[in-house]
């Protein structure tokens, strides 16, 4: 084995990202690193690239049991890295950045030629026809991903981590980088392949590890495996497990009044036309792999990206979501995934938090009297069991699970009809997580309406009314009543051409 | 072959400044002369050597204010050193570029170390300085040296009587000598890396940190070498001298073709920035009708004109290509 990582641990303040985890990478393999948000594939390669200190556990190089310390000694130790956001320099030229920090000089001077020649012989067998003179930013993103690939190659030279390398190419950039990865691989580097395309992880690579919560669920070569297997690992849904499942009452939703009525609803390259009934009081589920388009359709309803096609009603009327202020003027309510980046003002107090959005509602010249605002505070504070010493605590302070409550309260105090929540479990410890579900059953119990995006099943299963699937950026199954089950779910998701589940 | 589109910026630069001086030539003959090309160097010869330091400041992103000022407190410091002490002006000069550099390394590293922006440190640095300088001294104060005298005349007479000066030549070595500094070193390389991105640049091994002091310290002694440069143009060290030639030498920089925002340009650019700025100047002269207030307008109209430039540049260099998230 080239790599060997045996009980490799890593805790951070309130969860544990990296449980006793074992990963193997040998020399000429792709090895496919898979899991879903959260499960621990950064923290893992974070910890091999010296960027993270491990807690716990042996890597070895080898048979040489080594400690990278920084990005630089990782490197020199044979390992090298190539992000999604190309980390090279767009402002300087393609022979600048493959060869910088070891520039060929004569007289102490940077000697332009041989720079350039260097970096032609670096660029030998990747396939590329390049002006090494020229910017790297003049090219696109999949000839600046090669040549930092180059450069991490020449840099390191034993072992290739990819994380997420295809993101922002299309398909035929995609097959470049393939080819200069099995060229790699057969040049006898290992490779560390971590993408969310399934596709791709099939086509191109070795072996597949999967990690779920910060755990290994399994290491098994790639052509043994289905994809409803694979799902299945990285949802972490048993089978057996499933039929036992107890779902929520999913029969109460039929013939209730609609809400807000989507038809032929998308963008192109974002989601393709979807419809969607919202109905009186429902729980609907958002179930899909990671970038298979949930967010997107969030995003789309809310007005953060703007359709090209189709038409929103509200109570029939139609009506024009092209920016979250008309959507949030229609009454709709949207909680973010990146609760830290988009969600909370860290800074602000829990009382300014839940009223942000009631207050931009009303306009800043119409303040929210200060004894309303605490009025407020206090009863969402009640309501929710947010756990603060007092309203004036910055939500930046709170737990995961209690700046959650805080973003919810904050819609809830808007008194929207329409409440779209993304990931609202994410990063919450389990108690948190069960009121959470609790909650969401109670706002519907007066008449809201929620949309409930969520990687783990069991929580859809266990909160919807109604399931959409997503997968490709479009809509490919609905489920409703005694069809949702985990097992319904992962089927959908894998099968190539599942339709409509009736 | 295409020319590289990083280049499009300097081209520009110098066909302006070479329009100008043929339509300046077309007007007025004589302004083909040496002796009018001899004073362009000569006048302008100060802000060349600050604008080096403020070219290499500018490539990493940042900003120096606190340049013009420190030329004034070099003036005073040179005029009041050889009046009250017996040291040769060559130890003064040496003493001076020490001063001035360290104060440039201690900007740098307070940049650094404290993560400021660079305006506010500077803005500090420039108060400082001034405020030195006056408390050296509030009145002009003459310099009377006879080597002093010996550097103010030394100069070649060129073919046609101009005169090629000392300190004109010593600011075509600066431009050189920064333009090598800028594009043939590791120190420079890591400029630029800074100047695209300083989180990338620590990723490919830049030391951030050694390298802002650097480009501080750099900045520093160009404003010190452009002091002593200043006190021999004008022979004399005044508190008030050079206010706002910080912008003076940022506006050459910009005109000069180099990206404000960093990360790109070249150094031989703010020579031919430099020099457009001084051709303005010699027209009016020329002119005679015109009031000096008209320089400042024409670069002000250049400086948006280069902004402008620069923008649409950045837009035609970007590849097209809407990047989906996944």
């Amino acid at each position: 084995m080239l790599l060997t990582i045996r009980d490799l641990s890593k805790s951070f303040p309130g969860t544990k990202a990296l449980d006793s985890v074992d990963f193997d990478l040998a020399a000429g393999e792709v090895h496919a690193l898979l899991g879903e948000n959260g499960a621990g594939k950064s923290t893992l390669i974070k910890c091999l690239t010296g960027a993270y200190r491990r807690d716990e556990g042996d890597i070895r190089l080898d048979g040489e049991p080594i400690s990278p310390g920084s990005t630089a000694e990782a490197q020199s130790l044979g390992i090298g890295t190539v992000y999604q956001e190309v980390n090279l320099l767009d402002n300087l030229t393609v022979a600048k950045n493959l060869t910088f920090g070891r520039e060929p000089r004569r007289f102490g001077l940077i000697d332009g030629r041989a720079q350039r020649a260097e970096a032609r012989r670096m660029l030998e067998g990747y396939g590329l026809d390049i002006d090494v003179g020229r910017d790297l930013g003049s090219y696109s993103v999949a000839i600046r991903q090669i040549v930092a690939i180059a450069r991490a190659v020449e840099l390191s030279g034993k072992i290739l981590i990819l994380d997420e390398p295809t993101a922002s190419l299309d398909a035929a950039e995609t097959r470049m980088l393939f080819d200069v990865v099995r060229g790699l691989r057969d040049r006898g580097l290992g490779i560390v392949f971590v993408s969310h395309f399934l596709d791709q992880v099939f086509e191109l690579t070795d072996r597949v590890t999967v990690l779920r919560n910060g755990a290994k669920i399994v290491t098994e070569k790639t052509a043994e495996l289905d994809r409803v297997a694979l799902i299945r690992h990285m949802l972490g849904r048993e089978l057996e497990e499933v039929e036992a499942e107890q779902g929520a009452d999913h029969t109460r939703s039929e013939a209730r009044r609609t809400v807000v009525d989507f038809k032929g609803y998308g963008r192109d390259g974002l989601v393709d036309p979807f419809d969607l009934t919202v109905r009186e009081g429902e729980v609907i589920g958002l179930a899909g792999l990671l970038g298979s388009g949930r967010t997107e359709t969030a995003e789309l309803m809310f007005g953060i990206r703007a359709a090209q096609r189709g038409e929103a009603k509200v109570d029939g009327e139609p009506v024009s979501l092209t920016s979250p202020r008309e959507a949030i003027a229609a009454g709709f309510g949207f909680a973010p995934e990146e609760r830290k980046t988009d969600g909370i003002v860290a800074d602000l107090s829990v009382r300014e938090n839940i009223i942000l959005a009631l207050q931009a509602r009303r306009g800043w010249a119409k303040p929210v009297p200060r004894a309303e605002q605490a009025r407020l505070a206090e009863t969402y504070i009640k309501r929710l069991d947010i756990r603060t010493s007092d309203a004036e605590k910055a939500v930046g302070e709170l737990s995961g699970g209690n700046q959650q409550k805080v973003v919810l309260a904050r819609w809830l105090a808007m008194n929207p009809r329409f409440l779209i929540l993304d990931e609202p479990t994410r990063g919450v410890d389990v108690g948190a997580h069960a009121e959470i579900l609790r909650l969401i059953g109670e706002i519907t119990e007066g008449g809201m309406s929620v949309l409930v995006i969520s990687s783990e099943l069991d929580e859809l299963v266990a909160a919807s009314d109604r399931i959409i699937v997503v997968r490709d950026r479009a809509h490919v199954a609905e489920l409703s009543g005694v069809e949702i089950t985990s097992g319904a779910i992962v089927t959908a998701i894998a099968a190539p051409d599942a339709g409509k589940v009736a | 072959m295409r020319p590289n589109p990083r280049l499009y910026p300097l081209l520009a630069t110098i066909a302006i400044f070479f329009t100008a001086y043929l339509l300046c030539w077309l007007q007025f003959p004589f302004m083909l002369s040496t002796r009018v090309v001899g004073n362009l160097l000569t006048d302008n010869a100060y802000l060349g050597i600050v604008a080096v330091g403020m070219t290499v400041v500018i490539l990493s992103g940042g900003i120096d204010l606190s340049v013009g000022s420190v030329i004034a407190f070099s003036g005073v410091f040179i005029a009041v050193m050889l009046r009250d002490t017996g040291l040769h002006p060559i130890i003064v000069f040496a003493l001076l570029l020490v001063v001035t550099t360290a104060f440039g390394a201690v900007m740098g590293a307070i940049i650094h170390g404290l993560a400021m922006p660079a305006f506010i440190v500077t803005l500090a640095g420039m108060f400082l300085a001034r405020g030195a300088a006056y408390m050296l001294t509030i009145d002009s104060v003459p310099i009377d040296h006879a080597f002093f005298e010996a550097l103010q005349d030394s100069h070649w007479r060129m073919p046609g009587g101009g005169r090629f000066t000392l300190i004109g030549a010593l600011m075509l070595l600066a431009i050189a000598g920064g333009a090598l500094v800028a594009h043939r070193t590791r120190f420079g390389a890591s400029v630029f890396a800074i100047g695209g991105g300083p989180d990338t640049a620590r990723l490919m091994g830049v030391e951030v940190g050694r390298t802002t002091i650097g480009i501080y310290a750099f900045s520093g002694l160009m404003a010190g070498l452009s002091g002593i440069v200043f006190a021999i143009y004008t022979g004399s060290g005044y508190p008030l001298a050079t206010v706002g030639t910080e912008l003076t030498a940022i506006a050459a920089v910009v005109i000069g073709g180099t990206l404000l925002t960093g990360g790109a340009g070249y150094v031989v650019g703010t020579l031919f920035g430099v020099l457009t700025m001084g051709l303005i100047q010699t027209y009016i002269v020329f002119d005679g009708t015109l009031s000096s207030w008209w320089t400042k307008i024409v670069i002000g109209v250049l400086l948006l004109c280069f902004i402008l430039l620069q923008k649409s540049l950045l837009r035609i260099a970007t590849p097209v290509r809407a990047s989906s998230e996944g």
